[in-house]
C-alpha cells in the first residue's frame, strides 16, 4: 500500500524514468503495432509462431554470447564456431541413400552421437580461448578475433575438399531434421519443436545464472575480478568455463540450424558473432560486464526477429530494415548509458 | 620466541619481497599478540600494503616466514588466506555493484545445496551478521546503491563473517563520518573480547593511538620500530615514519590576504545538492571548507567549476560577474581544479609525466596546429624541479611514482594553466607526511603569489593548520565561516552537525 501510494505520489520525473529504463520494450510493442495497422492479418498464431520458431535459435546463441559478455569478454568467433559445428555434423548426418555423402561408406549413427561431438569439440575450442583470455591475458577482442580465423580456415579446409568441393552438405537424414521442423500437438495448437529446447535452454540457463554458484561467480567476476579474486573466487576457472560452455552451446545451437536449414557449408552463421551482440545490448546486458538477464536477451532477440519477419510481412524493403536495425542498437545503449549518467 | 609459542598469534618474520627495480620489502618482522590492535604506519611507499599483500596470498615472498599459531603456513592465494581465518578489508573497496550485500558477503562461499544456493540461510546469515554488528543495511539491497560509507560498513562485516582471527583493516575510515567511526571502534572492541587480532592501518594518527595496542613503523620497505601505543606520540611515530625531525606538521602562512578576488553570492547547485553558499575569496588567501561525507563540499567546488550546472546565484570574479558553464569556461576564467579522486579523474595511468603535465595546458604550446616540443620540454622541467617531483624523467609513467608525487604532477598540471583560483579536493588524501608537508609549502607559495585557493579536506587538524578561514557546510547548506586562528576542532564539529 505504502510502495503504491509513494509511486502514485512520484511526479512524472519518476514516469518519465520508468519509460525511459522500458523503451525497449515500448519499441517492441510500437513495431508490432505498427505491423499490425499496415496488415492486420499479421496478427495470427501462425505467424508468431513463425517468429518465435525463427527466434529460437538466436536466443540459444545469444545467451550464449550473453554469457561472455558479462564476465567483460565479447565473442567475436560465435559466428565461426557455428559454421565449424554446421558442417562437421551435417557431414555426420547425411542420410544414407544421398548421392554425395561426404563419407559414403559410413553408415548412419544415432544422430545424438554428433550431436555430442560437435558439442565436445565446441567446449574444448571455447577451453582454448577461455585459456588465452584468463591466463595469457590476450584481450577477447583479440582472442576470438584470431579463434574465427582459425576456425573459419578449419572449417572451410573440412568443408571444400574432394570430391565434391565446396558444395553445400545436404541430403540431412529425415529423423534429423524433424527435431526442428517438426511440432507437438497441445490442444489442437501445434508447438514447434524449436520453441521446447529454446524455452527449456532459457529455464536451465536462468537456473545457472541465478540459483548455482557458478552463475553468482559469473556475474561477480564480471562485475568487479579483484572483488572476486580477493574472495576467493577462482576467476579463471570461471572464466575458462564460461567460453567452454558458451562454445557447447553454440554447437547446440548449429547442429539446430543444420536441422532447420537441412543444409550447411563453411559460411552458416555468418554474422551471427554482431547479431548475438547487438540482441544482448537491446536486452540490457552491458558491455562492461556483470549486468544481464535471460529475460531482456530474449526480448532482445525478439525485436530483431520482428523487425526482420514482420517488417518484410508488411513489405518494407530489406535495406530499411538495415537502418531500423541500426537504429535500434544505437537507441538501446543511449537508454542504457542514461542510467548511468549522473545528473549533475 | 620460537615455534610453538603462543604469544603471537600471527608472526611474519624475515619477509622480502622485490619488485623489478624496488626492494619494497626487507627483512621485515611483524608479530601479533591475540586480541589485540596492531597498527601498521609508515608513508605511502613504505611496504605496509605489500606486507599485507603477502600475507593475503596477492604477493608471494621472495624469503621469510609466516607462521600461524607458531605453526608454520604457506598462503599462496586469497582463499588460502581466508581458510586460515585472516581476512582483510581492502582499502579500494572491493565489491561487485551490481550484486547484493548478501550475495557479497558469501562471495566465493556460497551456502549450497547440490549446486543450488540457498538463499534463504544465506539471507539469515548475512542479517545476523549484520544485526550482531548493529549495522542497519537491508542485505537484499545493492550494493551499488549504499552511500560508501555503508558499503565500508559491508565490507567489514564481511572479514568478519569469516569468523576471522586475524582481519586486516586497510583505512577502512577513509569514508566513513565520525560516528561510523566511533561504530567501527565499538566493532572493534567486540572483537578483541572476542580474541580477533586487528592489523590496523591508518593515516590518521588520532585514531590509531586511541585504539591501538601496539603500533608498527615501516620506511622505505624495512622495519623501523614496534612499541605499545601508550608509549608514544603522534611526533614518535611521524618521526619514526619520516626518519627526520619534523618540527611542525604545518608550515607558517606568512602572507595575509589581500583584496577581494572572488565573490560567492547565494549560489546553489542545479540539482538540489546544496543551497544558498555565500562567500568571499581575498587573493593570498587560503579558505577551507570542513563538513561531514555527504554535506556538499565536493558538489561546491564542482558548480565552481563548471561540471556541475548552477543553479541560483551569482559568482563574482575581481568584481564582474562570470558564468563557468563547463570546466573549459571555468579555466578560461582563471579557475583550476585538483579533483578528490585522483587515480580516476586526476591521472592518465597508462601516460608519462610529461603528458599528465601538459594535457590542460596543450593551448599553449600549439602554433600552427602543431606542438612544441622544446617549449613542452621545457615547462614540464621547470615544474619538476620547482614542485621537486621525485621522478626518474619527464619520460617516466605517472603510475611509477608515489601518490604524492602524482598529485605534485596534477598540480602541476594546474599550475602552468596559470590560473587565479585554485579549487583544491582532498589535496592530501592518501598521501605520506613528508610528501604532505611539501603541498602546504606550496600551497603558502602559490598565496604568496597572489592566488586564492579553496580546499576540502576531511582532516580538521589540516584545515586548522594551513587555512585563513573555514567554510563549514552541513548537509547542502552553508553553516558557519570561522577565522582558523579562533576556532577549534569542537566548534567546527558542531557547525558540521547544525543541519542534520
Amino acid at each position: 500500500m505504502k510502495a503504491l501510494k509513494s509511486k502514485l505520489a512520484g511526479n512524472n520525473t519518476s514516469i518519465k524514468q520508468l519509460l525511459a529504463e522500458k523503451a525497449i520494450y515500448i519499441v517492441l510493442v510500437a513495431l508490432l503495432v505498427l505491423v499490425i495497422i499496415v496488415e492486420p492479418k499479421f496478427l495470427s498464431f501462425g505467424n508468431f509462431k513463425n517468429i518465435f520458431a525463427q527466434s529460437a535459435t538466436r536466443i540459444i546463441i545469444a545467451l550464449a554470447a550473453g554469457m561472455v559478455l558479462i564476465i567483460q569478454g565479447v565473442d567475436l568467433s560465435t559466428g565461426r564456431m557455428i559454421g565449424l559445428a554446421a558442417v562437421i555434423s551435417a557431414s555426420l548426418l547425411q542420410s544414407a541413400s544421398y548421392a554425395y555423402r561426404m563419407y559414403p561408406n559410413l553408415q548412419e549413427l544415432p544422430i545424438i552421437v554428433p550431436i555430442l561431438l560437435v558439442m565436445v569439440i565446441c567446449a574444448v575450442l571455447g577451453l582454448i580461448t577461455g585459456v588465452a583470455v584468463s591466463i595469457f591475458k590476450v584481450p577477447p577482442f583479440i582472442a576470438t578475433l584470431a579463434m574465427s580465423l582459425i576456425l573459419y580456415g578449419l572449417s572451410s579446409i573440412y568443408f571444400d575438399r574432394p570430391p565434391y568441393g565446396a558444395q553445400p552438405i545436404g541430403g540431412i537424414t529425415k529423423e534429423f531434421t524433424k527435431l526442428a521442423t517438426g511440432s507437438i500437438g497441445i490442444g489442437g495448437l501445434k508447438i514447434p519443436y524449436l520453441i521446447i529446447y529454446a524455452l527449456i535452454i532459457c529455464v536451465a540457463i536462468w537456473i545457472l545464472w541465478n540459483k548455482t554458484r557458478f552463475g553468482k561467480y559469473m556475474f561477480a567476476v564480471g562485475g568487479n575480478p579483484e572483488a572476486a579474486k580477493v574472495s576467493g573466487v577462482n576467476v579463471i576457472r570461471t572464466q575458462i568455463s564460461v567460453y567452454a560452455l558458451a562454445g557447447m552451446m553454440y554447437a547446440l545451437a548449429a547442429a539446430l540450424e543444420v536441422a532447420r536449414i537441412g543444409s550447411a557449408s563453411n559460411t552458416t552463421g555468418n554474422g551471427y558473432e554482431l547479431d548475438a551482440v547487438a540482441a544482448c545490448v537491446v536486452g540490457g546486458v552491458s558491455l562492461s560486464g556483470g549486468v544481464g538477464s535471460v529475460g531482456g536477451i530474449v526480448i532482445g532477440v525478439l525485436i530483431f526477429t520482428v523487425i526482420n519477419y514482420g517488417l518484410a510481412f508488411i513489405g518494407v524493403n530489406m535495406y530499411f530494415q538495415y537502418i531500423i536495425k541500426g537504429l535500434i542498437i544505437l537507441l538501446a545503449v543511449i537508454i542504457d548509458m542514461r542510467k548511468y549518467v549522473k545528473k549533475k | 620466541m620460537g615455534a610453538g609459542s603462543s604469544e603471537y598469534l600471527l608472526e611474519m618474520n624475515h619477509i622480502s619481497k622485490q619488485f623489478p627495480g624496488v626492494k619494497a620489502l626487507d627483512d621485515v618482522c611483524f608479530r601479533v599478540r591475540p586480541g589485540t590492535v596492531h597498527s601498521l604506519m609508515g608513508e605511502n611507499g613504505a611496504g605496509k600494503s605489500t606486507l599485507m599483500k603477502c600475507l593475503f596470498g596477492i604477493y608471494t615472498p621472495d624469503s621469510g616466514e609466516i607462521l600461524i599459531d607458531g605453526k608454520k603456513v604457506n598462503i599462496t592465494c586469497p582463499a588460502e588466506a581466508l581458510a586460515y581465518h585472516v581476512s582483510m578489508v581492502h582499502q579500494e573497496l572491493n565489491q561487485v555493484l551490481h550484486q547484493s550485500v548478501m550475495e557479497n558477503m558469501w562471495l566465493g562461499r556460497y551456502p549450497g545445496k547440490n549446486g543450488f544456493i540457498d538463499e534463504k540461510k544465506m539471507y539469515k546469515d548475512t542479517k545476523e551478521i549484520l544485526d550482531r554488528l548493529n549495522i542497519d543495511v537491508d542485505p537484499r539491497k545493492k550494493v551499488g546503491t549504499l552511500p560508501v560509507s555503508q558499503k565500508q560498513m559491508v565490507e567489514i562485516a564481511k572479514a568478519v563473517s569469516y569468523n576471522a582471527r586475524v582481519i586486516v583493516m586497510d583505512e577502512p575510515t577513509s569514508s566513513l563520518t565520525e560516528k561510523e567511526v566511533e561504530h567501527l571502534f565499538s566493532i572493534i572492541e567486540t572483537l578483541k573480547k572476542n580474541n580477533t587480532s586487528i592489523i590496523y592501518i591508518s593515516h590518521k594518527m588520532e585514531e590509531i593511538l586511541r585504539i591501538s595496542d601496539e603500533v608498527t613503523v615501516m620506511r622505505d620497505g624495512r622495519w623501523i620500530a614496534t612499541k605499545p601505543a601508550s608509549e608514544l606520540t603522534i611526533d614518535d611515530i611521524i618521526r619514526m615514519m619520516v626518519g627526520r625531525e619534523l618540527t611542525e606538521r604545518y608550515p607558517r602562512k606568512e602572507t595575509e590576504p589581500g583584496e577581494v578576488l572572488l565573490e560567492v553570492q547565494n549560489l546553489s547547485s542545479m540539482s538540489p545538492a546544496f543551497e544558498d553558499v555565500s562567500f568571499t575569496l581575498h587573493r593570498g588567501e587560503i579558505l577551507g571548507i570542513a563538513g561531514l561525507v555527504g554535506s556538499k563540499r565536493t558538489e561546491l567546488l564542482e558548480t565552481l567549476f563548471g561540471i556541475r550546472r548552477k543553479g541560483r546565484g551569482r559568482i563574482l570574479m575581481n568584481g564582474k560577474e562570470i558564468e563557468n558553464k563547463s570546466p573549459l569556461d571555468a579555466m578560461k576564467n582563471g579557475f583550476a581544479m585538483l579533483t578528490e579522486e585522483r587515480r580516476s579523474n586526476g591521472i592518465f595511468a597508462c601516460l608519462n609525466v610529461s603528458f599528465n603535465m601538459i594535457i590542460a595546458n596543450l593551448a599553449q604550446y600549439s602554433k600552427n596546429g602543431f606542438l612544441s616540443n622544446n617549449r613542452i620540454r621545457q615547462d614540464v622541467q621547470k615544474m619538476i624541479d620547482a614542485m621537486n617531483i621525485k621522478t626518474p624523467s619527464a619520460r617516466t609513467n605517472i603510475s611509477n611514482l608515489s601518490g604524492g608525487n602524482q598529485q605534485k604532477v596534477i598540480l602541476s598540471r594546474w599550475l602552468l594553466t596559470q590560473p587565479e583560483v585554485l579549487l583544491l579536493d582532498e589535496p592530501t588524501r592518501g598521501i605520506d607526511v613528508g610528501a604532505k608537508y611539501e603541498i602546504y609549502q606550496l600551497m603558502n607559495k602559490l598565496a604568496s603569489e597572489g592566488k586564492g585557493i579553496i580546499v576540502v579536506s576531511s582532516e580538521m587538524p589540516e584545515l586548522l593548520g594551513i587555512c585563513d578561514r573555514i567554510l563549514v557546510m552541513s548537509n547542502g547548506r552553508q553553516s558557519d565561516i570561522f577565522r582558523a586562528d579562533e576556532t577549534t576542532q569542537v566548534k567546527i564539529m558542531e557547525a558540521s552537525a547544525k543541519y542534520l
